[in-house]
């Protein structure tokens, strides 16, 4: 290497040397600005914070207790707000067995009505037939009434079976005879409903007026959508074995009565001549 | 205020005052009677039905007669009609629905079905 080479070789590093401290320089100076931005930065907010009013201990403390107080409202109204919701389910629930007891009222009203619209036995017949198909649902069944001086039961209506297939039944004998005689309605448990049997029935309502018994109604198989027995057919059951007990017995008497006084009539008619 | 009127044809006296009874609880309704299919056709002329329930089994014309010759006539077609049957079976319903009535209503009939099917065909 020559003398001359080395004094271009100087000399070209000098000028990168040159260059470099330029670059320093600038990032220098830029470092410099941010600095008195930043200082400049600190010293507003120093002085916005030396300005802003200071909240006194009391006042925190008080805010923090009403806060805690609105906490504890809101608390309180949220389980209003359940109570209330909860009452108000309540009262739906009670509407609807309003709403139910009002239906089976109805039918009851509706079934006494008929009952005791007529004097004739054979529109009696008919209308506790037709209450305990429409009303109770029976497919088949019989209205027995009592002979007297056999001591037995016969049938004088039927739905849904010959009535001629439908055995006399003496009282005290059998689950008939025997629910008869206590006189009370008795519906068979653990049946399925539409199990038929002419000696074991699903339903047994005796008819009784006071302590005189005068016949029963005899289910032996219900439609089958029904499925169960409610509250209103045990109502039934207890309406039938009251009120159809005595509209039939009425409207025997009454029946027995007009044929009496025609024989009277009759004879007196005979007298006259 | 009655807005509108539901024949109820139906045989039985005893059956049909429990649904007058019951409907005569829906305000809106002015309900009239007939004992049977024929007794029904007479009572149509001349006014305007909103809806007919019918029974089925009725002497001199059952109640699915009727419906045949409700939707078979312009004057009544459009009319609802609810067959209300003792039969369960689903032999009657289909012959019913078939025949253009709108819903089916099976004995013992509970008040409560009844009315929510009416108000749901009348829209109350």
């Amino acid at each position: 290497m020559t003398n001359q080479d080395e004094k271009k070789n100087l000399l070209m590093r000098g000028q990168e040397f040159l260059q470099l401290y330029r670059k320093v320089e600038g990032f220098t100076q830029e470092l410099m600005k941010e600095n008195e931005r930043l200082r400049y930065r600190v010293a507003a907010l120093e002085q916005e914070q030396s300005v802003a009013p200071k909240v006194p201990v009391e006042e925190v403390l008080n805010l923090k207790g009403r806060v805690a107080q609105l906490e504890a409202e809101r608390e309180a109204l949220a389980q209003r707000y359940q109570q209330v919701e909860q009452e108000n389910l309540d009262f739906a629930n009670r509407y609807l067995e309003i709403e139910e007891e009002n239906n089976n009222l109805a039918n009851l009203y509706v079934a006494s009505f008929q009952l005791h619209s007529t004097l004739d036995f054979k529109e009696v017949v008919q209308i506790v037939m037709e209450i305990v198909i429409n009303l109770i649902g029976a497919e088949k069944f019989a209205l027995m009434l009592l002979d007297e001086r056999k001591g037995d039961l016969y049938a004088v209506s039927s739905e849904g079976i010959e009535r001629e297939r439908i055995p006399h039944i003496k009282l005290g004998e059998g689950t008939i005879g025997r629910v008869a005689q206590a006189g009370q309605p008795w519906v068979a448990e653990g049946q399925a409903l539409e199990q038929l049997s002419m000696t074991e029935p699903q339903v047994v309502i005796p008819m009784r007026i006071k302590d005189q018994f005068i016949g029963a109604i005899v289910i032996y198989a219900m439609l089958e959508q029904k499925l169960n027995f409610s509250s209103l057919d045990h109502e039934l059951f207890n309406l039938l074995a009251g009120h159809a007990a005595t509209a039939i017995f009425a409207s025997k008497l009454y029946s027995e009565s007009e044929r009496k006084l025609g024989t009277i009539q009759g004879f007196l008619e005979l007298l006259k001549h | 205020m009655a807005k509108f009127r539901c024949l109820v044809v139906e045989d039985s006296p005893t059956m049909r005052q429990l649904v007058v009874f019951a409907l005569k609880r829906v305000p809106e309704l002015e309900i009239i009677e007939a004992s049977d299919g024929v007794d029904a056709l007479k009572k149509l002329p001349g006014q305007k039905i909103d809806l007919v329930l019918t029974d089925i089994n009725m002497p001199i014309m059952d109640g699915l007669k009727l419906v045949s010759l409700l939707k078979s006539n312009p004057l009544y077609r459009e009319i609802p009609v609810v067959i209300i049957t003792t039969e369960g079976a689903a032999e009657d319903r289909d012959k019913g629905i078939a025949l253009g009535a709108r819903a089916y209503i099976a004995k013992p009939i509970q008040t409560n079905v009844l009315l929510k099917v009416v108000r749901e065909i009348l829209g109350l």
